[in-house]
């Protein structure tokens, strides 16, 4: 019977599989984005133009983006996984010739009709390598710093390249991410520690490599009241406009830091700032409280799934999402330095809106063929 | 299932747990980051988004006009068309500025200046391009401003002096605030403020800048106002009434030309200055425009030294204006009676010294009166030998000489009237006597400021009433009609000099101008009623030598301009019933009666008929200068 049940969920029609999707997930991501319109509402005075209007219709784009990924079986992610690795490195080799400048760093390169930003592709990309060179390997191999080099080098190349971007961000949530895969795999955890004191050795070279505008940021960060009309202003008024909002907030469209433009960014970088201020403590809550719902249906959809492949692939995509949230949310409220990563489904930007809705869409395609098992050499040579 | 496969998802399990654990770990130090700035510190935050969010401006008073004793404008406020780029509403500021350019004209230092400023301030303030521009001008620049991204045009006050140098040195001029007239007040900290730097500007400078509104306005982050909360009108400065009189002045400017000269004309009995003129003039707009600093320095170096106010701030050897307090001095003492008469051979010897009268010749037999009118050298050398420094000194305080006047403008010099104690204070040293014969002709230690000669004279004139002089009237209203009280019905106290006294110094006066011999009979005024009694003097610059003595090769023309005497004439009018007092000082002018005296007489003559203390009112129109308006 169980054999049975599992066996029906392998190869499912197109129709049982739109039904296998996880509706719960969905309702989640759809508060989430909701709140998100709602903040880009309010961040344009009361308007659903320019951004909010758009950032709903951005949003029923990724669920279509997602359902589709969801569709798409699981082993042929599993066989899709390096080419489409080696396909983002390819376009990130591509960017200093053929990229476009924006916002003072070169990280697009203009198709025609559309941009696309590589190093978004490689979040996905490297999460996918990395699950399946992981599902290919046995514990004892993982647990060999031989067989470590292969999948560090996969974070470090294209880390380093979008490091020469310059996007500090990205390069340190594609750093971060890989990192959570590790630990997922189950590398041995004092090899973590050593990787940190690594780290910790390696951060006065980095600062020697690292662009004015970069180090500025950090200094800012250490000292933001040092210069509070200069680089320290975005951190000042981010944190005025949070502690203004108190437990309860302004009241929706009531606030006066973003709506008087004191706010920086606010439909981007800084919109949680905006959604705190206006909806207080308890808003701010709310919202994180939602976000861990989400990270929780990810560990429980990691956890049941069968496959080795599936299971690092939906906590590596559960673990990128909480950098994101994590790492915008530390920023806006002043305790790691202004990097400049969005908030998922709240922040403004349609790129980081498809790549999260992607990796949604692996997320369920993980849980629609979570009874899918793949042997460990299923993938061939390195596996 | 392998058993391998099993450890390898038995341990992601654990793994899966141990992340889930780190996560809550993380959201629980954003929770409590939230709660630490939005509950713990929330009240300070709060307290600094409303500073963020209301922002208090001042509103610049307009200043306080400059008028004459008629209500004439001598100082007032025009606007000042103004063109301002804001950086960041611009794409390319140099371009920008070169399209600018084919309009208005910009130079390269401006340029520079527009570049530094830009760099100094945040990028959505705006910064100063050019200013003063004419109408033309400014529509020009409104017309293009499709094209002209970043420029802003702007209206401001500018203050402005219509007759341009005419009374530079009595109303003054304004200029920026420098970083010592910064007090506090947050008034002087506005862009394009300006404070009183000379003259009434300065002197009454408070009263003029009055007191700033003030508007709470809600910005946003760009400094852009989205409304006004609140607003409180300022309070516009108070207008200051001079004791000029415009008309009078411009006569008097004129008259002088392009000497380096004095003139002060003041009302005898109430001290009111009519006219202070100093030549050369300046033209005070050039100050509050912003002076360029080859237009200082030529301002600066010039001989003529045109910023100096010369009628308060130059002081001079009276010369033998001097005379009359030397000869009052003698009277008071008891040397000078009527039957006094001294014999002028054309020098006096005294000691191993021979003391020179003017007239090579000598003058023969002399009394008081004759001496004064044909200025008798030996006959005061021998009136000073034997009343003494000391008597001399007495007489010269009693005039209003050796100590500033109190006049309401800046930079008014003491002069000095050597004494005994004087000297011992000064230099250390011993009084010698014949020094004293030097002072007894105004040459010598002694010397004053042509204000401090016509407060003298006014003093004689009044009857012996210590009149002060002033340029702004006190209650701060224009004449509306003849205040002709008498300086004791004024209250002013007596100077305590007798009536005898004073009445010989008078006659000897009038004998100047209206004697057979009198050193200024060639002018005096012939409208009956308005006749002046004077007294001329020539101020030596550098001693004459013996050998130009004796070869008496010693003619003004063939000396340098520098090396020239000092011309002086102080006088009144009427001589019956007198209210005005003049005098006049032209530096290295030459000869008193010569040069001194006719500007002295015409003044004058142009004062009687302007009538300005009589006056009731006003009924006269002063045309502006040429360009001035």
């Amino acid at each position: 019977m169980l054999r049975v049940a599992l066996g029906s969920r392998v190869d499912l029609s197109f129709i049982r599989k739109l039904g296998e999707m996880n509706f719960g997930l969905l309702l989640l991501l759809c508060m989430i984005a909701g709140i998100g319109c709602a903040v880009l509402y309010s961040a344009a005075g009361g308007s659903f133009d320019p951004w909010a209007d758009r950032h709903a219709l951005r949003f029923l784009v990724g669920l279509g983006l997602a359902t589709a990924v969801a569709m798409i079986d699981l082993r042929t992610w599993l066989r899709w996984a390096y080419p489409i690795y080696a396909l983002g490195f390819a376009l990130l080799v591509l960017v200093p010739i053929l990229g476009v400048v924006g916002m003072g760093a070169r990280r697009w390169i203009d198709l025609g009709p559309i941009t696309i930003q590589p190093s978004e592709i490689m979040k996905i990309g490297l999460i996918l390598a990395l699950a399946r060179f992981f599902h290919g390997r046995a514990l004892d191999e993982i647990w060999k710093i031989r067989w470590l080099m292969i999948p560090i080098a996969m974070i470090v190349l294209p880390v380093g390249l979008v490091m020469k971007q310059p996007d500090l961000g990205t390069a340190m949530l594609l750093m971060a991410g890989g990192g959570i895969v590790f630990l997922l795999s189950g590398v041995k955890l004092w090899k973590f520690a050593v990787a940190i004191v690594g780290a910790a050795a390696v951060v006065p070279v980095a600062w020697g490599l690292m662009h004015d505008y970069q180090r500025q940021r950090v200094l800012t960060f250490l000292d933001p009241d040092a210069d509070p009309l200069g680089a320290g202003y975005h951190i000042l008024q981010s944190k005025i406009a949070l502690g203004s909002g108190g437990i309860l907030g302004k009241g929706f469209l009531q606030g006066t830091q973003s709506h008087l433009n004191f706010l920086p960014e606010k439909q981007t970088d800084f919109a949680f700032t905006s959604w705190a201020e206006e909806t207080g403590l308890l808003g701010a809550l709310v919202l994180l409280g939602l976000f861990l719902l989400l990270f929780a249906y990810g560990h429980a959809i990691s956890l049941r799934s069968r496959s080795q492949f599936g299971r690092i692939l939906a906590g590596g995509i559960n673990g990128l999402i909480f950098l994101y949230v994590f790492i915008n949310t530390a920023m806006v409220t002043g305790l790691v330095p202004v990097v400049g990563v969005p908030m998922p489904l709240i922040s403004y930007g349609g790129t980081a809106m498809l790549t999260l809705m992607f990796g949604i869409g692996l997320m369920m395609s993980v849980w629609i063929h979570r009874d899918v098992t793949i042997p460990r050499h299923a993938g061939g040579l390195g596996g | 299932m392998d058993r391998r496969e099993d450890d390898r998802q038995r341990l992601l399990n654990r793994r899966t747990m141990l992340l889930g654990g780190l996560q809550a770990g993380a959201f629980g130090l954003l929770a409590g980051r939230m709660y630490w700035l939005q509950v713990v510190q929330s009240e300070q935050y709060a307290t600094l988004a409303e500073d963020n969010r209301i922002n208090l401006r001042l509103l610049s008073p307009p200043r306080g006009r400059v008028l004459d004793r008629f209500g004439v404008e001598l100082a007032g406020n025009r606007q000042n068309y103004r063109v301002l780029v804001v950086p960041e509403q611009t794409r390319n500021l140099g371009a920008t500025l070169d399209r600018l350019a084919q309009i208005i004209a910009i130079d390269d230092g401006t340029r520079a200046r527009i570049r530094r400023d830009v760099e100094r301030q945040r990028r959505f303030l705006p910064v100063l391009v050019a200013e003063n521009l004419t109408w033309d001008e400014f529509a020009a620049v409104n017309l293009q401003s499709p094209d002209l991204p970043g420029i802003q045009l702007d209206v401001g006050e500018i203050r402005d002096y219509p007759f341009g140098d005419m009374f530079a040195h009595v109303v003054g001029y304004v200029g920026a605030v420098s970083e010592k007239d910064l007090t506090g007040d947050p008034m002087l900290a506005l862009p394009g403020f300006r404070v009183g730097r000379n003259g009434v500007e300065r002197i009454h400078d408070l009263a003029l800048r009055g007191k700033a509104g003030s508007s709470q306005v809600e910005i946003n982050a760009f400094g852009r106002i989205v409304r006004e909360l609140n607003r409180k009108e300022g309070q516009p400065g108070a207008d200051v009434v001079l004791t000029i009189d415009a008309a009078l002045q411009k006569y008097a400017t004129e008259r002088v030309g392009t000497e380096s000269a004095s003139v002060v004309v003041m009302d005898v009995h109430s001290g009111d200055v009519l006219s202070l003129v100093s030549g050369p003039g300046f033209d005070p707009n050039v100050f509050n425009v912003g002076i360029t600093p080859s237009h200082w320095r030529r301002l600066n170096n010039d001989k003529h030294k045109p910023l100096i106010n010369k009628p308060v701030s130059g002081t001079y050897p009276p010369g033998s204006t001097f005379k009359m307090i030397v000869a009052m001095a003698g009277i008071e003492a008891g040397v000078v009676t009527p039957d006094f008469h001294v014999y002028c051979p054309g020098h006096m010897q005294f000691g191993n010294n021979t003391f020179h009268c003017w007239k090579k010749g000598g003058h023969g037999g002399m009394n008081c009166l004759s001496a004064l009118e044909q200025s008798c050298d030996v006959f005061f050398y021998e009136v000073s030998r034997r009343i003494g420094i000391d008597r001399i000194a007495d007489m010269s305080h009693r005039f209003g000489l050796g100590k500033p006047t109190g006049i309401d403008l800046p930079n008014e010099k003491a002069g000095i009237v050597p004494s005994r104690a004087w000297k011992k204070a000064a230099r250390g040293e011993p009084w010698y006597d014949g020094e004293t014969l030097s002072v007894g002709i105004g040459q010598g230690y002694v010397n004053a400021t042509p204000l401090q000669l016509a407060v003298m004279t006014a003093r004689m004139a009044n009857g012996g009433y210590a009149v002060v002089p002033r340029v702004v009237r006190p209650n701060g209203e224009t004449d509306s009609g003849g205040d002709l009280r008498t300086a004791a019905q004024r209250g002013f106290a007596s100077i305590g000099v007798s009536a005898k006294a004073l009445a010989q110094a008078v006659e000897g006066m009038r004998l100047v101008t209206s004697g057979g011999r009198g050193t200024a009979r060639a002018v005096q005024i012939k409208e009956p009623g308005w006749q002046i009694a004077g007294k001329t003097g020539t101020s030596q610059v550098r001693r004459i030598t013996k050998q130009e003595r004796l070869t008496g090769l010693r003619k003004e023309e063939d000396i340098p301009w520098e090396h020239r005497d000092h011309a002086l004439f102080v006088c009144f009018a009427p001589v019956e019933k007198p209210r005005y007092a003049c005098c006049v000082v032209v530096e290295h002018g030459g000869g008193g009666s010569k040069v001194a005296a006719p500007i002295a007489s015409d003044v004058l003559r142009e004062c009687q008929r302007l009538d300005p203390a009589g006056r009731p009112g006003r009924d006269q129109v002063v045309d502006r200068r040429p360009g001035g308006a």
